[in-house]
Formats: structure tokens, C-alpha cells, sequence
């Protein structure tokens, strides 16, 4: 009895070892967070520039638009607010121009639940001819060979290239596309195809009539 | 002599983890990212390569400190490393190779709970000198790696028709699409697991023949031997 006693820790001890255990491993890991955050946030920001540039082709260069009250604004400053700061790091769209800076479209960041988890997604708009230009899949874990095809499926890409926002986004059959607000799904990515085309539709409800109220104000 | 000792010491240690002990196809240990992440071989690669860096660091620093960990809070110490060397691949990777960081997913996270890295530290590495630890994490390491790009390769080229995302069969194949999808995984590594069983019992017959036949014509044998 008195063996197992002496040959036991004090309770002390115990609390020390976890203590000094648990410091270290905070030391290392908000060290090496701060030094990977600026990476990390760069990486961010350079996809989603990449992102923007695709979606709206013949784009040099682009400002951000974000909401203050009803009305869009170009962001001059991360907002005054945590409330506003927030708002505008979810709610934020890009306006994108050409060499003579002339407005030529907008990129407008959105998110829908596809199959296994939210996909994230940039689209084009051309707010003069009131069509969809481009869109690009920023995050998605669907399905790979499956869900996946909505990043690499050529044919429901290319649904996107002039997609017409007026009458409405409509969703069809594959192979039964007949005018030209009309989305195929894929085969075999139904749930996943059907997630971005309603991205599509709730992104064009929530910005067309702020887009519109804005390029009025310009002019 | 002793010197000899020693150096076979450290080869069956390397060696056990890669073969012997495999701790895919052997132990069956770590079957959530072999079966998750082993869809193709590039995945497979770089979970192999975050493994290997968690396990031998983790091994390295839970030997050293093992006269000073007591053995009352050894499991929550291990942990506490392991999910420390964990979090830092992850933001590595998240910093410097962000595409396989996406693909990998939640599966970097949950190397915390890999039964084979916790395993190895209880195992081996609070009983063993530094230096003998680190040559069990990297032969274990490399056993994984081992078997996940067994896994991945056979996925990748029956699921996609392509190895490194290198086309192998033309624009005619028509991929096993259930390859790539978790059915795939399953199917793989029973397939793995019954061809290593098959190949190990084949092995012991061999052994036991040749046992045999030097118990009973021991003259037969020496000549074989030359």
C-alpha cells in the first residue's frame, strides 16, 4: 500500500504536466496561426480576383459594392461598424470594367446546399442585356465523378455563357433546352445541378433591383 | 557484434511498419481517411504525407518527454501533441497548397483521432529511445502511405480512368464511377485485404515446407544452401 502511494504523482504534478503540455501547444499554435493567416487570407482573395475575372470576361479591373441601408455603395473603407463589417464581408458584389472604364458587368458571390455540403459560387451579369455571363464554382464537396460535374460538365457550363435572366430561370430536362432562359441539369447530378441553378435564381431576386437602382444613379 | 544487434534492431523496426505490420492491410487500423480521402492517388499522397508528419513528430516528442509524462495522464499528453502537430499541417497546408487542403477536407482535422498515430505513442514510442521511435513512425508512416496510394491508384484508375490525373485509356473508356464513390473503397480494400491474407498464409506454407524438408533431409538441405 504504501508502495503504490510513493510510486504515484502528486496531484500536482499531474495538473503541472497537462499545464505545461497545454501551454506550449497554445504557443506553437497561435504562432504558426498568425503566421499562415496572411497566406491564407491572400490565397482567399486571389481566387475569388481569379474568380471575378473569369465570370466576367473582358473585365481589367473591379470595385466592391456593398449595402448601406437599401442602396449599394462602393466600399471606400471595411465599414464603421462590427455590424456593418459583418454585413459586408457576406454581402458584397463586384463591379467589373474594361480598359476605358466602362461598367461591363458584375460579379455577384452567392452559396446554395447542394448535395453534401454548401456550394459557393461566383456569377456574371450583364445588367444591359440582362443575361448571365459566366459562373464559377468557388467551394464545393460534391460528390466526386458525380456532383463534381457541375465544375467540369462542358455542357452545363456552357448554359452560363448567355443565360437570359427575363422571364426567369427555368430548370429542364437534359437535352429539352429550347430558349434561352432555360438550365439543363446533368445526369447523375440532379441534386448538385438544380443547387447552383437555384443559386442563380435567388441571386438574381436579391441584387437585380439594387444593381438597376445603382447603374441609374451612375448615369 | 552488439553493433550488428543493433542495426538489425532498427531494420525490423523500419521494416515492420512497411510490411510485417502494415497497419492498413495488416493491423486494420486507420480506415476513416484510407477509405475517405483514397479516391485518388494525389489525395491519398498528401494524407499519407500529413500522417507521416504527425506521427513522427508526435513519436519524436512523446519519447523524449516519456521519463517526464506520468503515466497516469500519458493518453491525455499524446493527445494534446498529436492534435497539436495536427492543427499545424492543417494551416500548412491550408497556407501553401490550398486546392489538396479543399480536397482533403475535414479529413486533415480528424488525423487527431487516427487510432494509428495514437496507437504507435502507447505502443512504442513511451517505451522506446528517441532515435528507435522515430524509425517505428517513419516505417509505420510509410506503410500507410503505402496502402493509401495502393487504395487511391487502383480507385483513381478503374474510377476515373486516369492516374494523377494522367488520361490512361482514351476518350472510349467508360469509368466505374462506384470506384471513386465510398461503395469503391470498401470493395478496394477487401480486395487488398484478401490478396495480403492470401500472399501471408502462402508465405507461412512456404516456410513450413521448407522447415519441413530441412528436419527430415537435412543433407538435401545444406546442398539447396550451397
Amino acid at each position: 500500500m504504501e508502495l503504490s502511494q510513493e510510486s504515484s504523482p502528486s496531484p500536482l504534478r499531474l495538473i503541472m504536466t497537462l499545464g505545461i503540455a497545454g501551454f506550449f501547444s497554445g504557443l506553437v499554435l497561435v504562432s504558426v496561426y498568425l503566421s499562415t493567416l496572411p497566406i491564407i487570407e491572400a490565397n482567399k482573395a486571389a481566387a475569388l480576383k481569379e474568380a471575378v475575372f473569369l465570370v466576367v470576361p473582358g473585365c481589367k479591373s473591379f470595385k466592391t459594392l456593398v449595402m448601406r441601408g437599401k442602396k449599394l455603395v462602393v466600399q471606400t473603407n471595411e465599414g464603421n461598424t462590427k455590424q456593418e463589417k459583418k454585413k459586408d464581408a457576406a454581402e458584397k458584389i463586384f463591379v467589373c470594367y474594361d480598359d476605358t472604364d466602362k461598367i461591363i458587368g458584375f460579379a455577384i458571390p452567392g452559396g446554395e446546399p447542394g448535395f453534401q455540403d454548401l456550394i459557393k459560387g461566383i456569377l456574371g451579369y450583364n445588367a444591359d442585356q440582362k443575361i448571365i455571363i459566366g459562373f464559377e464554382v468557388l467551394e464545393s464537396r460534391e460528390t466526386p465523378g458525380l456532383g463534381d460535374k457541375i465544375m467540369k460538365d462542358d455542357t452545363f457550363r456552357a448554359n452560363f455563357k448567355a443565360l437570359a435572366v427575363e422571364p426567369e430561370i427555368t430548370v429542364v430536362k437534359p437535352g429539352t433546352r429550347e430558349a434561352n432562359h432555360e438550365v439543363e441539369t446533368i445526369t447523375g447530378a440532379t441534386i448538385s445541378s438544380k443547387a447552383v441553378i437555384r443559386l442563380l435564381q435567388k441571386s438574381m431576386t436579391r441584387w437585380r433591383p439594387v444593381i438597376a437602382d445603382w447603374v441609374a444613379s451612375q448615369n | 557484434m552488439e553493433h550488428l544487434n543493433e542495426s538489425k534492431r532498427y531494420h525490423d523496426e523500419f521494416v515492420k511498419g512497411i510490411w510485417k505490420e502494415n497497419p492498413v492491410f495488416i493491423a486494420v487500423l486507420g480506415l476513416c481517411p484510407a477509405l475517405a480521402v483514397s479516391n485518388t492517388a494525389i489525395n491519398s499522397l498528401a494524407m499519407a504525407a500529413a500522417t507521416m508528419f504527425v506521427l513522427i513528430c508526435s513519436s519524436i516528442l512523446v519519447s523524449i518527454f516519456r521519463n517526464v509524462i506520468p503515466k497516469e495522464v500519458r493518453i491525455t499528453s499524446f493527445v494534446i501533441i498529436i492534435a497539436t502537430f495536427v492543427t499545424v499541417a492543417d494551416f500548412t497546408l491550408q497556407a501553401f497548397v490550398p486546392k489538396i487542403h479543399k480536397d482533403l477536407g475535414a479529413f486533415i482535422a480528424l488525423i487527431v483521432v487516427n487510432c494509428l498515430i495514437l496507437g504507435r505513442q502507447e505502443a512504442f514510442a513511451f517505451k522506446n529511445n528517441v532515435k528507435l521511435a522515430a524509425v517505428d513512425a517513419l516505417g509505420m508512416s510509410l506503410g500507410f502511405g503505402f496502402a493509401l496510394f495502393c487504395l487511391g491508384a487502383i480507385r483513381e484508375i478503374l474510377g476515373n480512368g486516369s492516374l494523377f490525373d494522367v488520361h490512361l485509356f482514351g476518350p472510349h473508356f467508360e469509368p466505374w464511377v462506384i470506384m471513386i464513390l465510398p461503395p469503391g473503397g470498401f470493395l478496394s480494400l477487401g480486395f487488398l485485404l484478401l490478396f495480403f491474407n492470401w500472399f501471408k498464409v502462402r508465405q507461412q506454407q512456404v516456410k513450413a515446407k521448407q522447415e519441413h524438408i530441412e528436419q527430415f533431409n537435412p543433407i538435401i538441405s545444406l546442398n539447396s544452401k550451397g
